[in-house]
């Protein structure tokens, strides 16, 4: 089932007895974005961007927002490979594959599996890999609000996207979308220490994607993915926070759009 | 009619700047133990324990403990060391843990053990109850929120097969695994020890007790929302084909007795001025929603009620939403339980009884004529409250209250569940 809105389409598919709904729009070769812990807002400027010259995939996770809980699913694992089958359902064939902190987490453990469908792999400030220095922040310790606020390298920016308080609407997306969090990562918090020892063999070339002042995902994180990974390369841009696709969609865009056709 | 005595066991330190109007900022779960002082830590043990001991002696039926974890109000931790203690040193009160919190045990099998241990040197006094805990007990011993209900399920039904099944048998359920399950510890009651459920107002533990029929204890709530909750409880009980009676409801509330009012009234401001709770009317503790409130302790439904879509990309960078507006989401109910208001208020509408027996009286009349509980815990010793102030309620208590309440729960043919049977609501031999 597929609907048309004024900017992308939406779309339904079943995967492993759930739905999981898909946002997308543009033409050109196939790139999937995982989004946050926080959940999809919605078709922002930066897919948008993208779609300009790429087919831009964004499904719900299943559990976030329109798309059904699995309720058995413990482990982002476990969402990874519901994450590979909603791509093939789609019938997408070999995509860019681009994660967006938990969700780059999702997409790294989807890459370790196998990566002979994946063209490209941007991890954007993602979780996954415990960093030698500091913590990634754990949503525990924070109203949810608070926790997205940290996402940004101010609260100036903050208030540039979601205004000085955020819609109800958009709070109950957030607060909804740490309870499925919380059923996939608790201990540890946002990690897998397997992870780092099954991307050895994952030679997609991957892009690093970090804001120098990213305040949840420290850039030991990073680190840890550069080594861990065969084929990455850390860029990291001045003066944005964790959430740099909202504070500034054109530069992140930009960024993913040349690595994408850097191949 | 079953009576009961409880305190929290506050931490007090009247030098730690958490009592009264210091200016020193308390934010929950962001106070150090660095502050804590394990020399205060001793006497105040050794001071609730001995309470107890003259609570019993004063004609009180039950001793109350409760746990808490990582927070000043509550010393009861590990509340079963003390139940032990009791067990031994005292002889004839019931022991009633109210509650331990099952999610966060990672080990059930231990607390069936333990239980039964108790049990056994109490020679059957244990009644043993079960919480969920606030979101402070699952963050301080780290056990996932979302799962905190489905535990909670789990481990009362491996606890009670552990208790009442010869063993050895294998359980390999969602949240606990054993391979092995045969403790060479049984309870000395039997089947095992009466289990009644202590909670506020969460709505799934209300039908859930019902459905087991087990008593249900409310705790401080307000006295209209606590009629409400035993009203729903017996439609429930309705529904399960039985008639719910007062040996099912019971009811935690704060009462001090002194001897003239103004010991009373002194003390009475004490259960909400001192440091037994940073958190309470008059103290200057922050209670953090967030940490109540935690991810999915009270779950929402598995599917995002409202459709979220954001006309953001043609209209520039704000993210408008255009759907329809939601309400945020509500705050634990278990929170608002600490948040009664000043002394004036919080005696106006029951929540705190202060006086002399002859002042008290009536209004624990008014109390149990209004919510027909069988089982009532008085909740003193609190907050800044000294030893003195306890003994001397515990002696009046004993000498005036517990006699007239004693009366009343005849009059008003209040029993308690060591009176009927709440399996099977027959009589129970004395």
């Amino acid at each position: 089932m597929t609907t048309q809105t004024e900017t992308h389409s939406e779309t339904t598919v079943q995967v492993a007895g759930g739905s999981v709904r898909v946002l997308q729009d543009g033409a050109g070769e196939p790139v999937v974005v995982l989004h946050h812990s926080t959940g999809n807002p919605g078709w922002i400027p930066f897919y948008e961007q993208l779609a300009a010259g790429h087919a831009v995939s964004v499904p719900d996770l299943p559990g976030y927002g329109q798309s059904e809980r699995p309720a058995w699913a413990r482990s982002t694992r476990d969402m990874a490979i519901l994450v590979r089958r909603t791509i093939e359902a789609l019938g997408l064939g070999s995509v860019h594959l681009v994660g967006l902190g938990f969700g780059g987490w999702v997409a790294a453990e989807l890459a370790s599996m196998s990566d002979h469908d994946l063209t490209s792999l941007t991890l954007i400030g993602a979780a996954g890999i415990q960093p030698e220095e500091g913590e990634i922040a754990d949503v525990i310790f924070y109203e949810f609000e608070e926790y997205v606020k940290l996402g940004f390298s101010s609260d100036q920016a903050y208030a540039e996207v979601f205004g000085d308080e955020a819609a109800p609407e958009l709070k109950e997306l957030w607060d909804f979308s740490r309870e499925m969090t919380a059923r996939l990562t608790w201990k540890p918090w946002m990690f897998n220490r397997q992870l780092p020892h099954l991307l050895s063999e994952t030679q997609v070339r991957t892009l690093l994607l970090w804001g120098e002042e990213d305040r949840v995902t420290p850039i030991g994180v990073a680190q840890a993915y550069e080594a861990a990974l065969p084929n990455a390369t850390l860029q990291v841009l001045p003066g944005l926070g964790h959430l740099l696709e909202l504070e500034a969609a054109d530069t992140a865009a930009a960024a993913v759009a040349a690595h994408i056709a850097g191949g | 009619m079953f009576i009961g005595y409880f305190t929290e066991r506050p931490y007090q330190d009247f030098d730690s700047g958490w009592v009264g109007s210091t200016g020193r900022e308390i934010e929950d779960l962001g106070m150090t133990n660095g502050d804590y002082n394990p020399r205060i830590g001793a006497d105040l043990y050794n001071r609730y324990l001995d309470e107890k001991v003259y609570a019993e002696e004063m004609g009180f039926d039950g001793l109350m403990l409760n746990e808490h974890h990582s927070t000043p109000f509550c010393m009861g931790g590990v509340m079963n060391v003390e139940a032990a203690i009791l067990a031994r040193i005292t002889k004839r009160a019931k022991i009633v843990l109210l509650g331990n919190v099952l999610p966060i045990w990672e080990d059930p099998l231990w607390l069936a053990e333990e239980l039964a241990e108790i049990d056994m040197i109490s020679r059957g006094r244990l009644v043993t109850g079960w919480v969920r805990g606030t979101g402070r007990e699952s963050v301080a011993h780290n056990s996932q929120a979302p799962f905190n209900w489905e535990r909670f399920q789990e481990a009362h039904d491996f606890v009670v097969k552990a208790w009442s099944t010869p063993g050895p048998f294998r359980w390999e359920g969602e949240h606990y695994q054993y391979r092995y399950v045969n403790p060479w510890a049984r309870p000395y009651q039997e089947p095992h020890p009466q289990i009644w459920i202590p909670g506020v107002m969460s709505r799934n533990t209300v039908a859930w007790c019902a459905e087991q029929r087990y008593p249900y204890i409310m705790l401080a709530t307000e006295l209209e929302p606590t009629k409400k909750s035993f009203e729903y409880y017996d439609e429930v009980a309705k529904e399960q084909g039985y008639e719910a009676g007062t040996q099912h409801h019971g009811y935690l509330f704060k009462v001090h007795v002194d001897e003239t009012e103004e010991l009373a009234e002194e003390a009475g401001r004490k259960y909400i001025a001192g440091p037994a709770n940073p958190f309470l009317e008059g103290n200057q503790g922050q209670v953090r929603a967030n940490l109540q409130n935690l991810p999915g302790l009270t779950s929402r439904t598995s599917l995002l009620p409202t459709v979220s879509t954001f006309a953001a990309a043609a209209r520039g960078r704000s993210l408008v939403p255009t759907g329809a507006e939601v309400e945020a989401p509500n705050s634990d109910a278990q929170d608002q339980a600490d948040f009664l208001g000043t002394y004036e208020e919080q005696s106006k509408k029951y929540s705190i009884i202060s006086g002399t027996p002859k002042t008290v009286i009536p209004k624990i009349r008014h109390v149990l004529e209004t919510l027909r509980p069988g089982s009532i815990f008085f909740w003193d010793g609190d907050g800044a409250m000294t030893h003195e102030d306890s003994m001397r309620s515990l002696r009046l208590f004993g000498e005036e209250v517990i006699p007239a309440v004693r009366e009343m729960g005849k009059e008003l043919d209040l029993k308690g569940p060591f009176e009927v049977d709440t399996q099977t609501n027959e009589p129970m031999e004395a």
